[in-house]
């Protein structure tokens, strides 16, 4: 079974300089306008959907870490997206926390899961992967379930506060201030990703995904890379469904069932795996035409949403991200070319 | 012990659906090298199509038997030429991602169209009451489901050991390049495989419809619960899906019986330890390193 998801799509990914390192510029540029975009957010977009689509992007991004950079398909994130939204609620209502302390502390938990889980699923590779990290989901899936004690059960868990010392009483009275108190943390999670993925150790994750066997080969102790990339990931993944459950106020176990995680793998793939763009740009498409879709009253969501991930995965591989930058690529160089010949 | 007979009997039947339905799923992987996600909505088709039939024409279990699984049959063959075909030569992970698609897309139709609630369906005729053996009074239909499923699991082993259709499949499954080699056209037992994968499927969902409720949402849990099962025997291995099918179904039912609301985390309790003792399943080939 061979796992390389990207490299066999993306064959020039590897070998190309990217657009942004032939061209420093742009990338100061495309910070620039991401960092506007999502000041911006809430003024054009209803700010919990708004803070919905900042979670959804880190949860992609999360997962693009391990798919896009380091070619292991997780189908099974919503375990620790979840895990933390319990976290999260637990701390903020029994300890009476700032918010973003019991979001740390949901990430933490996350991680936390993630080390025997990840423990477990490396040993196994490719397809193998993707099903035994769903299968351990499941598990924490039916724990939540049945420890009604702590998790509620079937109601989950209802009245997480908005704690944030003076500015409590702020942030509770309207989304708009919540969204600016909590975005640092969102907008911190895409900087660890971000720096993780231009490191060293993110060049051998690369390594590992372009071909295992050379990275063991050099030295490279590849399980161990997994596991240690797979808690970082967990952790992400925390962080933003820490923000999600705090947001929304409850946490229930739709947050932990898979379809959660399999709306993440499609947000990711949508947006273009293998680019840290991707996620924002699929999580803030998806998330928008479910809430078009909901409060349209439409019946059926997974009718659309199902046949657009049909669709994206039979046309589309390289995602919205993906073909924009390879077609934005190819006409650079085609100008290029064409100004050379001149 | 009376307890201990009906538990064996409901995790024999319960290992029934699944083995049937992982038998369907490692056939399908063995020739095609798709791990397909929609089994799970192909074998809650099965179960509604049955309790559709039978509220649309009044045709009853027995005549949903075949019917529903030979049009399970068409649905496989149509999804092969449609969808997956067109991703057989890239990565698996893209037809596991397509398969998980066309489940969402399925789910929410029969969401949409049948409602949320439970569709009603009733035990067989002929198989409605309860065989008492000695002190032990057991459901006649759990007995014929675990007999059925295990003449069926035999009848599909030998169509694939003794005859010359299951000799080209095996090879296929075991090396297509030098299948291909030899004169076998593998190209030509895809569709057909695929079809039968998801007819495994469909017929293990009318199997399931006179005992469980039959709605949309039925097979959600049950396709994780394959995914631990050819974990557990090994996805390239036949004989492993059905093995770790009934494996699994028996670890479940002593689940409920003995340790109540946490059984369910057993099965992935199983999985756990084989994947640390044998990660390639029990009856699975080593992988290649990577």
């Amino acid at each position: 079974m061979s796992q390389q998801l990207v490299s066999k799509v993306d064959v020039e990914l590897p070998t190309e300089p990217s657009l942004t390192a032939r061209r420093p510029a742009l990338r100061w540029v495309g910070l620039g306008v991401g960092l506007l975009v999502v000041l911006a957010l809430p003024w054009y977009i209803y700010p919990p959907v708004a803070m919905d689509i900042a979670a959804w992007a880190l949860f992609a991004i999360s997962v693009d870490l391990l798919l896009g950079y380091t070619g292991l398909l997780s189908f099974g994130h919503a375990a620790f997206w979840g895990t933390s939204a319990y976290t999260t609620g637990l701390i903020a209502t029994h300890f009476g926390l700032p918010f973003p302390v019991a979001v740390l502390g949901g990430a933490v938990a996350a991680m936390v899961l993630a080390v025997p889980t990840g423990y477990l699923a490396v040993r196994r590779t490719g397809i193998y992967f993707a099903m035994v990290t769903l299968a351990f989901a499941q598990m924490v899936y039916f724990i939540a379930n049945q420890w009604r004690d702590v998790t509620g059960g079937e109601n989950g868990l209802q009245g997480i506060p908005k704690n944030l010392g003076g500015m409590t009483d702020l942030i509770n009275s309207d989304a708009f201030y919540f969204y600016y108190a909590a975005i640092p943390i969102i907008l911190l999670g895409v900087l660890l990703a971000w720096r993780i993925v231009n490191s060293p150790f993110g060049r051998v994750l690369v390594a590992i995904r372009d071909n295992p066997a050379r990275a063991r080969a050099l030295g490279y102790d590849v399980e161990r890379y997994k596991i240690m990339v797979f808690v970082l990931s967990a952790g992400l993944a925390g962080l933003a469904g820490g923000v999600f459950s705090v947001s929304h106020g409850f946490a229930s176990l739709q947050e932990l069932v898979w379809t959660t995680s399999g709306k993440v793998v499609l947000v990711t793939v949508l947006g273009g795996i293998g680019t840290l763009w991707g996620g924002p740009v699929g999580a803030a498409l998806v998330v928008l035409l479910e809430d078009r879709l909901a409060s349209s009253g439409f019946n059926g969501i997974g009718i659309i949403t199902g046949a657009i991930f049909v669709v994206i995965v039979l046309a589309f591989r390289h995602g919205i991200w993906g073909t924009a930058r390879n077609g934005l690529g190819a006409w650079l160089r085609s100008r290029r070319r064409s100004r050379e010949d001149v | 012990m009376t307890a201990f007979i009906q538990y064996t009997l409901q995790g024999l039947a319960l290992g029934g659906f699944y083995a049937l339905a992982a038998l369907g799923l490692a056939v399908i992987f063995g020739v095609l090298g798709v791990v397909n996600f929609s089994h799970g909505a192909c074998y809650m088709l099965g179960a509604v199509g049955a309790a559709v039939l039978l509220d649309a024409t009044g045709l009853g279990f027995w005549a949903a038997l075949p019917i529903v699984t030979l049009a399970m049959f068409v649905f496989g063959v149509l999804m092969e030429r449609l969808l997956v075909r067109w991703l057989l030569r890239l990565d698996p992970l893209y037809n596991f991602l397509l398969t998980f698609g066309i489940t969402l897309f399925l789910v929410d139709l029969v969401k949409r169209r049948y409602g949320v609630s439970s569709l009603a369906y009733e035990l067989p005729a002929g198989l409605k009451g309860r065989v008492e053996i000695g002190s032990v009074s057991l459901s006649s239909y759990q007995i014929f489901v675990a007999a059925f499923s295990v003449v069926l699991c035999l009848a599909v082993w030998l169509l694939l050991t003794r005859t010359r259709v299951g000799m080209i499949v095996r090879a296929s499954t075991e090396d297509a390049e030098r299948s291909r080699a030899l004169g076998i056209n593998v190209g030509r037992w895809v569709t057909p495989v695929f079809g039968f994968g998801i007819a495994l499927a469909g017929l293990a969902g009318v199997l399931r419809a006179p005992t469980g409720s039959v709605n949309a949402d039925m097979g959600s849990f049950f396709i994780i619960i394959l995914f631990a099962v050819v974990v557990i025997g090994g996805l390239g291995s036949i004989l492993g899906a059905v093995v770790a099918g009934f494996l699994v179904g028996l670890v479940e039912a002593y689940g409920q019986g003995y340790a109540g609301s946490f059984s369910q985390v057993l099965i992935f309790v199983l999985m756990a330890v084989v994947i640390l003792v044998r990660p390639s399943g029990l009856f699975g080939r080593e992988e290649a390193a990577s």
